[in-house]
């Protein structure tokens, strides 16, 4: 298959799989995990609930005390790629077309000049988190496969997308389609790796504060 | 050139002779230059019901081709049909159009790709090829790398605001009157390898993107399948079909999921013994 005809594929049928398998595996692990209810809580609640569950959806972005100094590589580089992300997915000319392409909404872009600065940067962090990940010995013996996984497959978007737009490497018909095929895979593979926390991040955070209040820990 | 340097002996459009004359001026050619010749191809080649579907003098042109090409030197396919299949190749392709490579194996074949392709580039190659003798340098489609080396993104005057993130978004906004970038609009500039952006069209008077409008991607192979040219290249080529059916899919395993682990639970709820005192002091 040539670069022109491998293109065309990973933006017809291979983006229409990776969707169907991400609308399909997005929406069966949502149902599944709020469906899975709780026995109901008899025992009267120490606090009242709800504005527990709120703080700590706030707080836990926030680093408890000595940890930042503990783990601060973590924290600023976990911040930085985070927002960095945001910033590319959601405001570059071509990722703002393609949404809009799929849902008809649109909003005025980044200079690309910008938005390729994020990306060095955001490429420059995740590879410093990725390096503090294998040094640090607790985070090391914590890590799997799945970790490491996650971290690649945000990655190599990135990468790939940066080498597309600064045609750098390869012929930017082959790294256009590879940097399509490399988001594919993250969208195949989001709904069933940690990166789930996309969906669930907001929720998980509000129940454990609004279970923690209800039994006597409110924050 | 055509005049002075070229000995055009035998094309169907320009040839002032017909009929058996016209064949036998090819017949002459072919044995008084034989393995001197160039041979310029035009059009892709069908090969379905043995090539019928296109016939020049009561032959068809796979027979004609083969006939040709093996007294030339080398073979010049002009146009993106010649050099990768074109239009008639496009799904369904119901003549089975072939490009003259999948012919033509044993000969150096030149592709000078474009629909249609730019003059100077067909006498650019003729030109080099005479005063030096030799084919020029080609890259990995076949294609001379002196005019394909570069895409027209590379070289496009728009380019500045592309880098800005100045993009028209239709063709008479105030983006499109300011002469900002077309890759919204479906510009295939950056996948597309050709030199109208610097040899430019009639008479270097400008290019499709000078006058307002993206480029297709003419002389890219394949450019006839790869989605609407008014889709950005970050835009699917296609409509998405298994959406809706993979969130009718997703609910109902989630539901199935969602069942099973409310029987597993009331299960293990049944399955629960009460135990007392008595039984622990057992």
């Amino acid at each position: 298959m040539d670069q022109e005809l491998f293109l065309t594929w990973v933006r017809s049928t291979g983006l229409d799989i990776a969707v169907g398998i991400f609308v399909l595996g997005t929406l069966w692990r949502l149902i599944e995990i709020y469906t899975l209810g709780r026995k109901p809580d008899l025992a009267v609640p120490r606090h009242r609930t709800g504005a527990s569950g709120l703080h700590t959806m706030f707080r836990r972005s926030v680093p408890p005390p000595g940890m930042f100094k503990r783990s601060a590589i973590s924290y600023v580089g976990g911040y930085i790629f985070h927002i960095g992300l945001a910033i590319i997915v959601f405001l570059s000319a071509q990722h703002i077309k393609l949404i809009q392409g799929l849902t008809g909404l649109s909003w005025p872009n980044l200079p690309s000049q910008f938005i390729d600065a994020t990306a060095v940067v955001t490429l420059a962090t995740m590879l410093m988190v990725l390096v503090d990940r294998i040094n640090n010995p607790v985070k090391r013996f914590l890590s799997t496969f799945a970790d490491y996984g996650a971290w690649a497959l945000t990655f190599l978007p990135v990468l790939t997308g940066y080498l597309a737009t600064k045609h750098l490497l390869l012929p930017y018909t082959m790294t256009l389609a590879l940097h399509i095929l490399s988001v594919e895979l993250l969208l195949v593979f989001l709904p069933f790796t940690k990166l789930m926390h996309v969906f669930t991040l907001w929720v998980s955070r509000w129940y454990n504060g609004d279970v923690n209040g209800r039994k006597g820990v409110a924050v | 050139m055509i005049f002075d340097m070229i000995s055009l002996d035998y094309h169907h459009t320009l040839q002032a002779a017909s009929g058996y004359g016209a064949e036998k001026s090819r017949q002459d050619a072919m044995e008084n230059f034989f393995g001197k010749y160039l041979l310029v191809v035009d059009g892709s080649i069908p090969l379905k019901d043995n090539g019928i579907y296109s016939t020049i003098a009561g032959r068809t042109n796979l027979d004609l081709l083969q006939d040709v090409a093996k007294g030339a030197a080398a073979v010049i396919a002009v146009g993106t049909c010649a050099a990768f299949g074109g239009i008639p190749n496009a799904k369904p392709n119901p003549t089975g159009a072939v490009p003259v490579s999948n012919i033509i194996k044993d000969k150096p074949i030149i592709n000078i790709s474009g629909c249609p392709p730019i003059p100077a580039v067909i006498t650019g190659v003729l030109a080099h090829y005479l005063t030096f003798g030799s084919l020029p340098e080609l890259d990995e489609l076949g294609r001379p790398k002196s005019y394909y080396g570069e895409t027209i993104h590379d070289r496009c005057y728009r380019r500045p605001f592309y880098d800005q993130g100045k993009f028209a978004k239709s063709f008479d906004d105030e983006g499109a009157r300011n002469g900002w970038c077309l890759f919204e609009l479906g510009c295939k500039g950056p996948t597309t390898h050709n030199a109208c952006a610097t040899t430019k069209w009639n008479g270097g008077t400008s290019f499709p993107i000078e006058s307002g409008h993206g480029c297709l991607g003419c002389s890219e192979p394949h450019f006839w399948d790869a989605g609407s040219f008014y889709s950005a290249l970050s835009m699917p080529a296609s409509p998405l079909k298994l959406a809706t059916g993979a969130a009718v899919a997703g609910a109902a395993v989630g539901i199935g999921a969602s069942v099973a682990n409310r029987m597993k639970k009331n299960a293990a709820k049944s399955a629960h013994e009460t135990s007392t005192i008595a039984d622990l002091e057992k």
